[in-house]
């Protein structure tokens, strides 16, 4: 009966995906935003290093009587001790010309220009980084440049960057995994304020068309807004063709009377026989139809006074005792009898005519069934639960689900007289009282139709 | 047996049986494996010992053993760098800059704490102090110096009885000479006044510490300084007469090492005897002619030991040595 709708797409896969993907490209960022960084720093604190024992060289050169003298202070490489043994190269050069140290380490070009050159290159199949600087010395009449140039390979620095790669790799990790579960978790409470109205949707009565007062989150006030204006209107169109439907009846109920009685009068005055007869099956049209216009009526009142029902205490054996006490005669028209059984008294708390007017149809349905000169039983007991049974035909296993629908009618019901909406009476006023109606066979034959209220 | 070795050995160079060598010895020959070529600066005599467990461990492996001073065994690296599987020598500075010019092979999984090893390719096997060597009967009735300082008024004291009977390293030919002697002018100026003292006593002039040793014991010089403490105490077993001091005002100490020619033929073999010399040797000090095992630098802050780091290559600078060897000859020379 449920259509199902059209899915194209999930939100919490969208919103899982959006959420992680983003995630994704963050903690990347992060990395290697961490790695430049790191490594930018990592390689100032080499070169700043490398400057120093540079200028603590250029400090220990100096002019003396005309020559040359660079005396190489011991900490000038001794500062340059890394943890993982990193090799040093360096050479001096005055005015251009080779003066001692690592030949193959060349002069960068144009440190004219500025003091300082430092620059990342290979030396002895190694990695290096070299600093170049110069420094004009003056003596007496004589003016001459030194320059020195060391090198050194990076083995402790790329050990440092493995390191921090791999700390700014779990930092990576850790933020994404975070940010996964965050996005999860949102995700799930998101959606899961949508389950709970779907939830409530599914959980409500058949009848209950009232509006939703439970406080949602503000996005989805107009959905919860748009349920509850399509319930209104749906509540109101329900009630408006009921009164309709019952209106319709009772106006159609009242001349069927005037017709009926006209009919029998008519009936006593003819004489032919197949006037007579016609007759007859014209009483029997009009008191099916008088009959589903009752029903319908019936059927009207029942769903009204269901949806507010208001309860009184009763005794549910004399309710019914008075019930078949005043169905008795039309039983006896039939040659039919009615047997009630069962407790004493059944203290119950519900509509007396609603469960009056169920148990009448069960029993109607019953009379209508049974063979003459049978009994039709009537059982109450404290459950509390009202047993109606005859020994006609029961009904077919195969529409036995279908029976309380409304208008539906079973096979073997072909030239009896019925609306089809006894049963459907009958199981709206079980449920209205959180009751149930089931429908069986007895094992020896006959149906049997329990009301559990 | 061992004795035997020794005293062929001393008495050999006399007779010109090396090839420009000092010595030359070949141990496990006929051996079925590889023939390790080992170039060394310790006398034999010390080395033998950690040879011979080496080869009772690899018998495969034969070793030839070539002995030369410090600063030839680097000119030789430098010059044939394939001649050489196994590089030990006990000028750390020199040992330090063959690894830096690269002219070493690292090799990767060594235990070994990291003060002394460098690059993982050059590896300390030995800490040996260097000491004051004194002829008692030049001290009889009187106290020993303790330092460098009562060396030096020692010496000032009886100048006529030292004068010619005092020796040192000559520090322009001995590569360990020039690391002890540039430490020490590091450390303090006294070295400078002992340099003076010395040089106007005439002071003698040696290559290596074992003449210096045989020297001592024959009578010829009095007081030797900076001889390398573990020759000294292991040569004046049995000669009451040579006492050995380890200053106590400062103390330079060396560690030998060894590393393996990054050209060798035999990068295994090599290998293995460099990790022997490094892991197996503190096993075997109980020989007493054995060289001293490496000796932690924890809590010893008052013993001063020289560090392997890239400062070693300061006074190989060409300018700087330079310099350092006219101060030298200023003081020495006179």
């Amino acid at each position: 009966m449920t259509a199902n709708p059209t899915v194209s797409g999930s939100l919490r896969n969208r919103l899982v995906l959006t959420l992680i993907g983003g995630a994704v490209v963050l903690a990347i960022l992060l990395f290697f935003a961490v790695r430049n960084y790191a490594a930018q720093v990592a390689q100032q604190g080499q070169d700043n290093i490398l400057e120093a024992s540079v200028t603590s060289i250029l400090d220990a050169a100096a002019l003396r009587d005309g020559t040359l003298e660079v005396d190489i202070p011991y900490a000038a490489f001794s500062m340059l001790s890394t943890p993982s043994d990193d090799r040093v190269f360096y050479a001096i050069f005055q005015d251009g010309e080779f003066l001692s140290g690592y030949e193959d380490l060349r002069l960068a070009n144009g440190l004219e220009d500025s003091d300082w050159s430092f620059k990342s290159g290979e030396l002895r199949g190694e990695r290096v980084r070299q600093v170049s600087a110069s420094r004009t010395l003056v003596g007496l009449g004589r003016q001459t440049e030194i320059e020195v140039v060391l090198g050194q390979t990076q083995d402790a620095l790329s050990q440092t960057l493995d390191q921090i790669s791999r700390n700014a790799a779990l930092l990576g990790l850790g933020f994404f995994l975070l940010a996964a579960a965050l996005s999860f978790w949102v995700t799930s409470t998101t959606i899961g304020q949508l389950n709970k109205l779907t939830t409530s949707v599914t959980r409500r009565g058949p009848q209950d068309l009232s509006p939703f007062k439970k406080p949602v989150p503000r996005e989805m006030a107009p959905l919860v807004m748009s349920l509850n204006s399509l319930m209104g209107r749906l509540d109101q169109s329900l009630s408006q063709s009921e009164d309709f439907i019952a209106e319709a009846a009772h106006r159609v109920r009242t001349p069927l009377a005037t017709v009926r009685s006209y009919a029998e009068a008519t009936l006593h005055r003819v004489e032919r026989k197949e006037n007579r007869e016609a007759l007859r099956a014209m009483v029997r049209a009009i008191d099916e139809s008088s009959r589903a216009a009752g029903q319908l009526l019936d059927h009207a009142m029942i769903t009204s006074r269901a949806d507010r029902l208001e309860r009184e205490d009763v005794d549910l054996v004399e309710l019914i005792r008075e019930l078949v006490q005043r169905l008795t005669p039309i039983a006896e028209m039939k040659e039919l009898s009615l047997s009630l059984t069962g407790d004493p008294t059944v203290p119950y708390s519900g509509d007396p005519i609603l469960i009056q007017n169920a148990v009448r149809n069960m029993i109607d349905n019953a009379l209508k069934y049974a063979p003459a000169d049978s009994t039709v039983e009537i059982e109450v007991t404290a459950k509390p639960e009202v047993r109606v049974s005859d020994s006609g035909p029961g009904f077919l296993p195969e529409e036995i689900d279908q029976l309380t629908r409304r208008f539906e009618r079973g096979k073997n019901a072909v030239g009896t007289i019925g609306s089809g909406l006894g049963l459907t009476i009958a199981e709206d006023v079980a449920t209205a009282h959180g009751g149930t109606l089931v429908l069986t066979n007895r094992p020896k034959g006959g149906a049997c139709v329990i009301l559990s209220l | 047996m061992r004795y035997l070795i020794a005293l062929t050995l001393i008495l050999l160079p006399g007779l010109g049986w090396t090839d420009d060598w000092e010595d030359r010895l070949i141990f496990n020959e006929g051996a079925a494996g590889p023939r390790l070529r080992v170039v060394s600066s310790t006398d034999t005599v010390l080395f033998a010992p950690l040879i011979e467990g080496f080869v009772a461990q690899n018998p495969l492996i034969s070793v030839e053993y070539l002995v030369s001073g410090t600063a030839d065994i680097n000119e030789r690296v430098r010059a044939t760098p394939d001649a050489f599987d196994v590089v030990v020598s006990s000028a750390m500075d020199l040992q330090l800059k063959l690894a830096n010019d690269g002219y070493a092979l690292p090799i990767d999984d060594i235990e070994t704490p990291s003060w002394a090893q460098w690059h993982q390719s050059l590896f300390s096997f030995t800490t040996e102090p260097a000491a004051i060597v004194i002829n008692r009967t030049a001290f009889e009735g009187q106290q020993l110096p303790q330092t460098r300082q009562q060396l030096i008024e020692a010496l000032r004291e009886r100048p006529e009885e030292f004068r010619g009977k005092v020796g040192t390293y000559d520090v322009r030919e001995s590569g360990l000479g020039y690391l002890f002697a540039t430490q020490d002018a590091r450390a303090s100026e006294t070295y400078w006044r002992l340099m003076e003292v010395m040089g106007s006593l005439d002071v003698r002039l040696y290559c290596c510490s074992g003449e210096m040793i045989n020297d001592l014991a024959s009578g010829t010089i009095l007081v030797a300084y900076n001889v390398l403490g573990s020759y000294a105490a292991i040569r004046t077993e049995g000669k009451d007469a040579l006492e050995v001091i380890l200053p106590t005002d400062f103390q330079t100490i060396m560690m030998r090492t060894a590393l393996v020619s990054q050209t060798t033929q035999e990068p295994d073999a090599a290998e293995a005897f460099v990790r022997y010399l490094v892991t197996e040797k503190p096993a075997s000090q109980n020989i007493s002619s054995s060289l001293p095992p490496l000796t932690s630098q924890d809590g010893a802050t008052d013993r001063e030991t020289i560090g392997l780091n890239p400062a070693l290559l300061t006074f190989l600078d060409d300018l700087k040595r330079r310099k350092f060897l006219s101060a030298w000859e200023n003081a020495v020379i006179q």
